[in-house]
């Protein structure tokens, strides 16, 4: 018996539903799966990759050293912040003498991986992405296989590699200068004594604090400069755009996707050890 | 009939449901530079990236000096239409980069190989220069003289003289036939650019259609009959290729 026209309606909407949730499903999981390969591939070519040292010191330079300034400066006012609210709320329950243990565990546990993180994939992710979605566009990278060079092992190994070192540097940087920023505005603005401060800071933070803070560094690291890798060396894949416009949107979702994923891996994390 | 350096057969390459290569047959002799003729879409260019190892073939086999497999890639040069030059590198970093990471050589013995490259291409003056420093001509040169340093037994050419005007194609066939004779290598040119290829290349292949139409020497292409080899030259002399 044939259907009325309203259930044939239906049922074309159901399956065009179920069609678009699963092929969007399948290229999530292709795109997971291409991803985990790229990274995999990328550190399987620390092997044969040469030069190394000289492409992880232009790494660290691009990293590190352009990032310091932001990192430093966010991190002071973070610490800053954190102090005067941490002093006032603290104060409310008779427990101002606390701000230390407040600014130093809050630093040391989350802020300061997940806004060092943030603050690096703003400065040095996105240029990475829009520096290898150009190499894309422009056949650099065509051409270092032409020349049986390994692109991953050139342009990639040496910037993952550099993120294990200047992601936990960098993070603990931000540590000591947001430390240092709460005690500016609780002891020298607020007047606590700055002898319960830093006593506060020196009891409260414990080597498991440090562990955790150094790996979600480490694992946040790892993370965002291999989106920001991948999501320029694919450049070319975009559908719909393509050169310039292609580059501009690699760039975009290099920075949203590492921002996504380092809140949700610091959930995972946090999960895990607390 | 001098040996063959590189012999293709059948290649096929579609992209979805279009078909670009449809049963390549092509030689190469050794020594010789052949230049592959072909409309704007021909396939020119996917045929060489086939060939260099950029783009995977779906059928076809390719032989060089007899032998199969990619280690071939090794004895190859690519000469892109756009340089492909490295923009942050300056243009003796440029020419230093293949040796730097697939040779063992020392640093005085690439350092020695990368100014002879660049001094034979009159470009050791520039050699701290940045790509966007140096004019189109002397861009080309580079890229060349990076591929050159490597001393490879084929150079790939593709659209050399794309957007050129036809005094300077002709002087980039004539570089190519220049440092053929100079570093001794096997040239395959893919270009549209009828006149100059008659005049530098040795061999020439008409690509249309996804086959090649016509392989031969220039004076075997000017005298043809072929009615696709006819309606390319009139095409092109008419200038719509």
């Amino acid at each position: 018996m044939p259907l009325a026209p309203l259930e044939a309606n239906e049922d074309a909407v159901i399956t065009h539903l179920l069609r678009t949730v699963g092929r969007r499903s399948l290229a999530v999981v292709a795109g997971l799966g291409d991803f985990a390969e790229f990274v995999v591939r990328a550190f399987a070519a620390v092997g044969h990759a040469r030069q190394l040292r000289k492409g992880i010191s232009r790494a660290i330079h691009q990293q590190g050293v352009r990032c310091l300034l932001v990192i430093i400066v966010v991190s002071l006012f973070s610490g800053l912040v954190l102090g005067l609210q941490g002093y006032y709320v603290l104060a409310r329950f008779g427990s101002a003498g606390l701000l230390g243990t407040f600014v130093s565990l809050t630093l040391t546990r989350e802020l300061a991986p997940v806004l060092a993180t943030l603050m690096i994939v703003g400065q040095a992710g996105s240029a990475i992405a829009a520096e290898i979605g150009i190499y894309r566009y422009s056949e650099q990278i065509d051409a270092l296989t032409t020349m049986t060079i390994d692109p991953l092992g050139y342009l990639i190994t040496p910037r993952l590699l550099a993120a294990l070192l200047v992601f936990p540097i960098l993070t603990t940087g931000f540590v000591l200068v947001g430390t240092f920023g709460g005690y500016l505005s609780g002891c020298c603005l607020l007047g606590l004594d700055s002898g319960v401060y830093w006593s506060n800071v020196h009891s409260a933070v414990r080597f498991v604090d440090v562990r955790e803070c150094l790996l979600k560094a480490l694992v946040f690291g790892i993370i965002t400069i291999a989106i920001c890798c991948h999501s320029g060396f694919t450049a070319h894949r975009r559908t719909g755009a393509s050169g310039s416009r292609a580059v501009s949107i690699s760039t975009t979702r290099a920075v949203v996707f590492s921002s996504i994923a380092t809140l949700a891996a610091d959930y995972v994390i946090t999960s895990f050890l607390v | 009939m001098i040996a063959p350096l590189l012999s293709v057969t059948g290649l096929r390459k579609q992209f979805e449901q279009h078909a670009v290569l449809c049963g390549v047959d092509l030689v190469v002799p050794r020594g010789s530079i052949v230049c592959l003729l072909g409309r704007s879409g021909a396939g020119k260019s996917v045929l060489l990236k086939c060939l260099a190892g950029l783009l995977k073939p779906d059928a076809g086999e390719i032989r060089f000096e007899g032998q199969t497999g990619k280690d071939f890639r090794k004895q190859c040069g690519y000469l892109f239409q756009a340089n492909a030059l490295f923009d942050s590198l300056t243009a003796f970093e440029n020419v230093a980069l293949p040796l730097e990471q697939t040779t063992r050589l020392r640093v005085s013995e690439i350092k020695e190989a990368v100014m002879s490259a660049l001094q034979n291409l009159g470009l050791e003056r520039f050699a701290n220069y940045f790509p966007a420093q140096l004019s189109g001509g002397m861009q080309k040169r580079l890229a060349l003289s990076r591929v050159l340093v490597t001393r490879p037994a084929m150079v790939l050419f593709d659209e050399p003289t794309a957007g050129l005007d036809p005094l300077a194609s002709n002087a980039v066939f004539s570089m190519i036939k220049e440092y053929r004779e100079q570093f001794d290598f096997t040239a395959l040119v893919v270009t549209h650019d009828v006149t100059p290829a008659l005049a530098a290349g040795d061999r020439l292949a008409l690509l249309e259609n996804g086959r090649i139409q016509f392989a031969g020497t220039p004076a075997e292409f000017v005298a043809s009959d072929d009615s696709v080899v006819r309606s390319f030259v009139n095409r092109a002399a008419n200038g719509h290729e």
